[in-house]
């Protein structure tokens, strides 16, 4: 026979003993277990939260960019198209030009070869962003009886070595006319409508909006069609340089300067200040639209913010609980298991004493008590884990996350029979020490 | 001798008054001798029994056993020399409730730890005729069979020498018939009985009779009887 038959058969014997003392253990162990799992689950949930949280955020984020980019595009396309009437910026007029006759009459009047538009295109300039050759000349209307500007384009003239921009003006197909709004609105004409002009037909492709400036009593030709008219077959009389990077003065004075290395002789006019203008209102249409993307990122950078606190609040009140309630848990349960070794060694003085008597050591009768002490503690370990793995996995939260750590269940089956043995150490130490002498006299 | 007291005193220190349960008590207990301490409550028959069981440390005076003093022993030693030299039988039989009776006899050998222990066990329950009730627990048993579970429990370890008090003390007539005849016989077998009692019967067992009064041997009677080793 051996010391842990002894052991077993006892604690058949004294089962409710057995059974109380398991219970306390399991409480302390279920109350560990059960808060570690629940601030583990705690933990994924906010994590889950806060991943939620910053998916949806970004989500908002994408889609008030998105929003915010096409609004802003619209923004500044709205702008290009409505700053386009100010897009004179640069006027290339021919050496031989009356600026006075010109700024009088509002079009230039000398000519110049249509060669200097591809030779200004072929030049390393980087500072135009559009090139326009046309051919202009204020002429009689003779069908309408009227007095307009007739203007060539030919559209934009490619840069060599620059990625073509969107055109600012539209290229005039041959046999189409685009009209001011003065001229279509008194000759009652509308797109698709067919009009004489100089005894040539012309199918009207476009009607401007008022734009309170020349271009309301404008007609606008294909080039060809417009040189062979006017008879200025491979000439132009101005080109424009549109949207020039010309943010300042000086910078101006510079394209000027650039200009006239190509084209020795031609006149260069900047167009009043429009360029800035258009410049800046573009610049405040992109403004307002960063200024909205941003607004967009700072209410998710928020929204997370508010994730990340709400998780972290609801994990300080859990830890709050548990470091209140395992020591409690852990002391109660000390107590409890201490209080039951002690009447189980007052219980067994008698047998303890004969087992003294026949030549059991002490330290016999110690791993008598402590081998108990760690049945106990191993059941109700693995009971408390059990019942503490579930509570916490119920009340925890509702996740769907394995929360499963053998860390934890390890540290139940290791500290349940360390509590135990702890707890029953001392009564096991009294009973170790008794006097079988003593006990045999009080029978 | 197997069992020699020798000027053995004792005296308990309490809040009171002390008291000398044992003074200047010698005894002696050759091998084959069956010997009966007797007298009246309170003379100091149990406290002699413990000292010569090596339980109680006398104040005073000399205890062998086998030869052995036990009191010249570290506690785990003098436990260890008990399970081996000595068996006890006690009026109250002092059985574990929980072990079936198999169990009780065997628990000597869990100081021992003797391979064939299972064995002698189970001898000395049929010897006793108490095979068909091997399995059962103390609570199960009259009092004369706990008695017999106690008197093979003591012989488990083959001892040199038997301490017994007052081990008829609850039985009927037959049933202390039968222990003291197995007590009889072990020290027929060449062992040494020490016997504390009040029962006239068992005194009539005995080859001697130390008698006791206020701790202190009174008178002795009877024959020795030593075994012829």
């Amino acid at each position: 026979m051996k010391i842990s038959h002894l052991v077993v058969q006892e604690i058949v014997h004294r089962r409710l003993n057995f059974l109380l003392a398991v219970f306390g253990v399991s409480v302390a162990i279920a109350c560990l277990v059960g808060a570690a799992t629940m601030l583990n689950a705690g933990e994924i949930q906010t994590e889950q939260a806060i991943r939620e949280s910053k998916q949806a955020a970004e989500k908002a984020v994408r889609k008030s960019k998105q929003a915010a980019e096409k609004a802003g595009k619209q923004l500044q396309d709205e702008m290009r198209k409505i700053t386009k009437g100010l897009g004179f910026n640069i006027v290339v007029l021919a050496e031989d030009e009356d600026l006075g006759a010109f700024h009088a009459e509002g079009t230039p009047t000398k000519t110049m070869p249509q060669e200097y538009v591809t030779r200004l295109a072929k030049s390393p300039i980087v500072v135009i962003n559009h090139l326009l050759p046309i051919v202009t000349r204020k002429i009689e209307w003779p069908e309408a009886k009227q007095t307009i500007v007739l203007t060539g384009t030919r559209g934009e003239v490619p840069q060599a070595h620059r990625d073509l921009k969107k055109p600012l003006l539209d290229l005039v197909p041959p046999g189409k006319i685009v009209l001011g709004h003065h001229l279509h609105t008194s000759q009652n004409l509308k797109p698709g409508d067919t009009l004489t002009l100089k005894q040539r037909k012309f199918e009207v492709l476009k009607c401007h909006p008022e734009r309170g400036s020349v271009d309301d009593v404008t007609a606008w030709l294909n080039l060809e069609e417009a040189q062979e008219m006017l008879g200025m077959q491979n000439l132009v009389n101005a080109i424009l340089a549109l949207e020039c990077n010309c943010a300042t003065v000086d910078r101006v004075a510079e394209i000027r300067g650039e200009i006239a290395k190509v084209l020795p002789g031609t006149k260069v006019l900047e167009r009043g200040r429009k360029a800035l203008a258009r410049a800046e209102a573009r610049n405040k249409a992109k403004k307002s639209a960063d200024r909205a993307v941003a607004e967009a990122e700072a209410s998710g950078t928020r929204l997370m913010a508010d994730a990340e606190a709400s998780g972290a609040r609801l994990m300080a009140d859990r830890q709050e609980l548990t470091s209140v309630m395992v020591p409690v848990a852990m002391i109660g349960s000390f107590a409890w298991i201490a209080l039951l070794a002690l009447g189980n060694s007052r219980q067994r003085r008698s047998e303890i004493g004969i087992l003294r008597a026949i030549g059991l050591g002490s330290r016999q009768v110690l791993v008598l008590f402590l081998g108990k002490a760690l049945l106990v503690g191993l059941t109700g370990g693995a009971i408390g884990y059990a019942i503490g793995f579930l509570a916490g996995s119920r009340w925890g939260a509702a996740v769907d996350a394995d929360l499963y750590q053998a860390r934890w269940l390890v540290t139940a089956l290791l500290l349940a029979p360390l509590l135990s043995a702890a707890a029953s150490w001392i009564p096991a130490l009294l009973a170790s020490r008794q006097d079988p002498a003593v006990v045999l006299q009080e029978q | 001798m197997l069992i020699s007291l020798d000027h053995v005193t004792k005296t308990y220190r309490g809040n009171d008054q002390p008291v000398v349960a044992v003074n200047d008590v010698s005894v002696e207990v050759a091998a084959g001798e069956f010997v009966a301490v007797v007298g009246p409550s309170g003379c100091g028959k149990t406290t002699l029994l413990l000292v010569a069981g090596g339980l109680l440390g006398p104040d005073s005076g000399e205890v062998q056993i086998d030869l052995q003093d036990p009191y010249a022993l570290s506690a785990d030693q003098r436990a260890r020399f008990r399970a081996e030299r000595i068996g006890f039988v006690f009026q109250q039989f002092h059985l574990v409730p929980y072990l079936s009776v198999l169990d009780n006899v065997l628990a000597p050998a869990l100081v021992t730890g003797e391979r064939d222990a299972a064995d002698r066990a189970l001898a000395l329950i049929d010897r006793f005729g108490l095979s068909d009730r091997r399995n059962h627990r103390p609570g199960q048993l009259s009092t004369g069979e706990r008695q017999r579970v106690a008197l093979a429990r003591a012989l488990l370890n083959d001892p040199r020498v038997i301490l017994a008090d007052e081990p008829t003390g609850n039985l009927d007539g037959e049933n202390s018939e039968d222990v003291l005849q197995a007590l009889q016989t072990f020290a027929n077998d060449g062992g040494a009985v020490l016997l504390v009692t009040h029962d006239p019967d068992a005194v009539a067992f005995a080859g001697r009779t130390v008698t006791l009064d206020n701790g202190q041997v009174a008178m002795q009677t009877g024959q020795e009887k030593v075994a012829s080793d």
